[in-house]
């Protein structure tokens, strides 16, 4: 195991029980616990194993496929800026989403909505990789980022608008920035096949990412399929972002930040990077998810508002290191 | 209706018959008038006299928020546009509190008499308001009428209850009402105790709802088109209290406006009660 599993798993434990035990109902530590796991029929059983620990399962897996994925795109494009919310991609797989919802599509099946948001997502990174591949450098990927974003939100605006439903045009908000609040057992299983199958793509790519440090030509010269490498990325990122964001909506930066500071942590290999950003990314998501319940408890802060007030600056001080590298 | 009710009723359309020529002789009253809240289009509706009301808003029309649909049908439609309404050369425009106040005070720019009337947060509002919107109507008599058979109907609902099961209402979004406002005042004319207490609106936390396990929910009836604000009423904690517990639906149209309609709302849910006890 890498030495910094050791922190962030007891860690990534602890707040996972910090946020089981958070909440309006207003019961003890030892009460709630023995609730969720020798049940029984009271209310506490129902807030225990309805409303907690669904928001705590979401949180561990939504936060786990974004550092993936961010990590995944990161040694894939290489280039440290490309994250799936910054670059569209939550954008594209929201804007399916809201789609599927608003046309009845996500009624027909159960895995309709989540395989809808996966559309948008894969249109987002085919797109990407096309136009910002391996050679196509930070400033094209941002661009392209900036241009799909700008679209999948107007685009979501637009349907949710258009909806004869009064309160589809108040939940722009919630696409946009995110939210863990009131999600139920249903969610979880509703992102949970796509979410595994992103998660398997994208760690049977570390090998192949840790080949492409080298150059695209050494990487084939040991042996990687460079195509299917871009399909696994690909498709990964699609999964796993897609599945995210159809059950709390586009929650930015978290996949930016994790690689980036657990980078150093492993050598800056990209292999490695995957499964410790995947228990990075984990990590934020709940403490985040703590935080937005204790700064405004009875309203619903949005996940991606902390997310982008810790995040923005980041991506800033990112910019200006590139830059004064280049001088 | 009840046997008094509709006596009541036929009272005041007599009272009103009676008294209407003199009042209309009496003061200037506007003869042109255009509301453009659906509260106010329809407590316009009740209220004005043949052809002085000259257009209610799209809201009217609309059968989920709106009472009295037939009756707006009658009426061409405005969409609350400040150079809509201007064009219809009104000399009096209905409307609400929470009415953009650029449309407002373009309208009172362009020489337009606005009277903007406050939603009702009570039961008592509901009196007020006939009373004002009557007052700029020049239909005072007609809306005492109204008044007193508003005042008889409720006195006839508001029964004696023995005792009172806990309800709380339920909203999209978890928004809750307690007892400081319409809807709290409707549930409590009915019978029940609200769980939210002695406050206006809020968020109710799921847990919150989950502890304090009513006996009834009181939940309002799903708009067409997908929304996650309204996806929380189908979350397993708000269905497991469905099922233990009751539930009962209230159409928006039926409480969302202060109207005479409210006393709707207030029989179904009494009925509802005796139906869980």
């Amino acid at each position: 195991m890498t030495p910094v599993l050791r922190i962030l798993i007891p860690l990534v434990i602890l707040l996972a029980l910090v946020s089981l035990a958070l909440g309006p109902a207003g019961l003890g530590l030892g009460e709630s616990l023995r609730a969720l796991v020798l049940g029984g029929d009271g209310p506490a059983v129902l807030v225990m194993r309805e409303i907690r620990l669904p928001r705590v399962l979401l949180a561990l897996m939504i936060g786990a496929s974004l550092g993936l994925s961010g990590a995944a795109m990161q040694g894939f494009l290489r280039n440290p800026l490309a994250e799936p919310g910054i670059i569209g991609v939550s954008g594209a797989a929201a804007f399916g989403a809201v789609l599927a919802l608003q046309t009845g599509f996500a009624a027909l099946f159960a895995l309709a909505l989540p395989l809808a948001a996966l559309a948008g997502a894969l249109v987002a990174v085919l797109l990407l990789v096309a136009l910002a591949g391996p050679r196509g450098g930070s400033l094209t990927l941002i661009l392209a980022g900036i241009a799909i974003s700008a679209m999948a939100g107007a685009l979501t605006s637009l349907v949710l608008n258009l909806s004869p439903n009064p309160y589809a045009a108040g939940e722009i908000v919630f696409w946009m920035m995110g939210s863990l609040a009131d999600r139920s057992v249903t969610h979880v299983m509703l992102a949970l096949p796509f979410t595994l199958l992103g998660w398997l793509l994208l760690l049977r790519s570390a090998r192949g990412l840790e080949a492409l440090t080298l150059g695209e030509d050494a990487a084939e010269g040991l042996g990687i399929d460079l195509t299917r490498l871009r399909w696994q990325v690909v498709l990964g990122t699609a999964a796993a972002i897609g599945a995210a964001t159809a059950v709390a909506g586009v929650i930015g930066f978290v996949g930016l930040v994790v690689p980036h500071l657990l980078r150093a942590r492993v050598a800056g290999r990209p292999g490695r990077l995957l499964a410790v950003s995947a228990v990075g990314g984990a990590a934020m998501l709940l403490a985040a998810d703590i935080a937005v319940r204790l700064i405004a408890p009875d309203r619903d802060l949005k996940l991606g508002v902390l997310t982008a007030l810790i995040g923005a600056p980041f991506f800033l001080r990112l910019l200006w290191q590139m830059r004064r590298a280049r001088a | 209706m009840s046997a008094f009710a509709a006596v009541s009723r036929i009272i005041g359309a007599a009272l009103f018959l009676g008294a209407a020529p003199g009042l209309l002789a009496a003061g200037n009253p506007p003869k042109r008038v255009v509301s453009i809240n659906l509260c106010t289009d329809q407590l316009a509706m009740l209220l004005a006299a043949p052809g002085q009301l000259i257009s209610v808003s799209d809201l009217a029309v609309e059968p989920r928020s709106s009472a009295m649909v037939e009756e707006a049908r009658a009426y061409p439609i405005n969409h609350a546009g400040a150079e809509e309404v201007w064009l219809m050369q009104p000399d009096l425009v209905l409307a609400g509190g929470y009415t953009s106040r650029a449309t407002v005070s373009m309208l009172r720019r362009l020489g337009r008499e606005v009277l903007e009337v406050q939603p009702a947060y009570s039961l008592a509002d509901i009196r007020d308001r006939l009373a004002r919107i009557g007052a700029a109507l020049g239909r005072e008599v007609r809306a005492e009428a109204l008044i007193a058979d508003f005042d008889a109907r409720l006195e006839v609902l508001r029964a004696e209850v023995a005792r009172s099961p806990s309800a709380a209402i339920y909203y999209a979004n978890g928004y809750t009402t307690g007892d400081r406002t319409l809807a709290g005042e409707i549930l409590m004319a009915a019978g029940f105790s609200n769980i939210a207490g002695d406050m206006r609106g809020g968020h109710l936390p799921l847990e919150k709802l989950a502890m304090a396990d009513p006996e009834a929910l009181i939940t309002g009836t799903p708009y067409p088109g997908a929304s996650r604000s309204e996806a929380v009423l189908a979350h397993p904690v708000v269905q497991a209290i469905r099922d233990r517990r009751a539930s009962h639906p209230v159409a928006d149209r039926d409480w969302l406006c202060g109207t005479p309609y409210v006393l709707q709302a207030v029989e179904e849910l009494a009925i509802f009660r005796k139906e869980i006890e």
